[in-house]
């Protein structure tokens, strides 16, 4: 099922357009990789995928019964929340607050939706522990289980592996892969990460210059034939870009 | 220690004093509730700077002579609240220039004020009172009580209801929006209610020492505790006992209240760092 399409996107903020020229979507179980240089407009581009900014231009549109409220975010790190007191419990169920609706505190379906979140995650026995107190592997997962907490279909993550050393990324990737292939978890994930792209997803997004959407297979094709969009010359880059679209 | 509890139930058998302890007490509490949300945003010199415009609010107030400055203070205090935390969210340079410049204005402009068009022959001591509260124990009365009492309430009640919004919002606004928390609302609130603590922690403590009550309590408690629902309890205790024990040192040493409850705290904090510290060992 189609969870997310976006028709000639153009986003950007306060009237400023970043990239335009963005179509891709987002299926039932997908892994799409977002790949671009810095400052390419891959967090607006999130942003606008969640709905927290309007699109300049183009489509963003969700599937049947799906909205933007049911995709699980995890922002790029902020300063705030690196010294912050709470317990992983309290960070996890935080995520169940947007299904509250008018209810004021968490009920019983909340608890175990955090519960079963956190054991998913093999984070059950840090549930009283200071979230402060943990490694940046530790609260990438606290992370994760709170975006699970708000829902199992879709996950975003905006650079998760930023900050965390070699082996701490290694499992991330592993963890995410496995939600996707156990749970169905649908994710897209910002990255700098190439070769974490070509393992793992199944979709490649780049946005730039020359924006390219295919799948995986497809884009580790361009990028042997022309070393990739984003690592050559523009105009290599679009002629191989048009190959690969009629193939698609 | 027997003439210190003479004084004292000399003191409490004013039904004036008992007010103030009551009101004291919870604008302290109410205080303190916020003070955890605003220091985790990095948003502690809002009440800082809000309680400058409140000083010159007052000046308005003070000059117009009208009979209860809360009507004229409050509304004043709520609208820069509002503002300072929209453009604190901007950027951080912009929010924090623009606490800065707003606070000063409004000092110089309540100052300029209270010496234009001076209300009594005292203005030393109007200034010094509004900076830094009454002397001795401040006199309510049973309008300001009843106003105080149904403030708080509505804070307290605030906090309860929205306690896990509250949280949602304060650890990652980002997220909370995304997934259909309505930040906006919440924070609009927490800026009114900010504004409400802080005009009715004025009479109390004086608009220069009102980031105390603020702050204190939610830094001290953060030293210790390790999780939210920890630091809001405590800083909570942390604050009722506080305020209790200064109101009462201040009759027993005759000292300016808010400056005792400001430096009971001060002390408290202290103690609180130092129990971190041997913790983390």
């Amino acid at each position: 099922m189609e969870l997310i399409s976006c028709v000639n996107l153009s986003v950007g903020y306060e009237g400023r357009r970043l990239v335009s020229g963005i179509s891709f979507r987002v299926c039932e179980g997908d892994y799409l990789c977002i790949l671009g240089p810095n400052g390419a407009g891959k967090t607006t581009l999130m942003k606008t995928i969640l709905g927290l900014l309007p699109p300049v231009a183009g489509l963003v549109s969700y599937g049947d019964g799906f909205s933007a409220r049911q995709i699980g975010y995890l922002p790029q790190q902020s300063l705030v929340q690196r010294d912050f007191p709470a317990s992983v419990r309290e960070i996890v169920l935080s995520g169940c607050t947007g299904r509250m609706g008018f209810r004021i505190f968490y009920g019983k379906e909340e608890k175990k939706r955090a519960d079963s979140a956190m054991n998913a995650l093999g984070i059950a026995s840090l549930k009283d522990r200071c979230y402060r107190e943990l490694s940046g592997g530790q609260q990438q997962r606290v992370l994760i289980a709170r975006a699970l907490c708000a829902t199992e279909k879709v996950i975003l993550l905006d650079e998760p592996a930023a900050g965390l050393d070699p082996q701490a990324t290694d499992e991330l990737y592993k963890t995410l892969a496995a939600l996707n292939r156990e749970q169905g978890t649908a994710i897209i994930m910002i990255s700098h990460d190439i070769g974490a792209a070509k393992r793992y997803a199944s979709h490649v997004l780049y946005v730039g210059d020359n924006p390219f959407f295919g799948s995986a297979a497809e884009y580790a094709a361009l990028e042997s034939l022309s070393a990739g969009p984003g690592l050559q010359t523009a105009g290599s880059a679009s002629s191989a870009h048009k190959g690969v679209k009629r193939n698609a | 220690m027997r003439d210190i509890l003479a004084l004292l139930a000399d003191f409490f058998s004013y039904p004036f004093v008992i007010y103030a302890l009551i009101c004291e007490t919870l604008v302290s509490l109410c205080a303190s509730l916020l003070g955890t949300t605003l220091v985790l945003k990095r948003f502690s010199f809002i009440g800082d700077g809000l309680s400058h415009v409140a000083f010159g609010a007052l000046a308005i107030a003070t000059v117009l002579k009208v009979t209860s400055s809360l009507p004229v203070v409050l509304p004043i205090t709520a609208v820069c609240a509002i503002l300072l935390l929209r453009l604190g969210q901007n950027t951080k340079v912009k929010g924090d220039a623009a606490i800065a410049m707003i606070s000063v204005t409004a000092l110089a402009f309540g100052y300029l004020l209270l010496n234009k068009f001076p209300a009594t022959n005292n203005i030393a001591g109007d200034v010094c009172s509004a900076l830094f509260g009454s002397t001795l124990i401040i006199t309510l009365s049973p309008a300001d009580v009843i106003i105080s009492l149904v403030m708080c309430a509505v804070t307290v009640a605030f906090f309860v209801v929205f306690y896990n919004r509250i949280f949602a919002v304060t650890f990652d606004e980002n997220f909370a929006a995304a997934t259909g928390t309505n930040v906006k609302l919440i924070n609009t609130a927490m800026a009114v209610i900010i504004a409400v603590v802080i005009v009715l922690a004025m009479n109390l403590v004086g608009s220069l020492l009102i980031s105390a009550l603020v702050v204190f309590p939610a830094l001290s408690a953060m030293r210790v505790c390790k999780s939210f629902r920890g630091v809001t309890l405590c800083s909570a205790g942390i604050a009722v006992s506080t305020s209790v024990f200064g109101i009462l040192l201040s009759i027993v040493i005759d000292t300016p209240v808010g400056a005792t409850i400001v430096g009971v705290q001060a002390l408290v904090f202290a103690v609180f760092f130092v129990i971190g510290k041997l913790a983390k060992r």
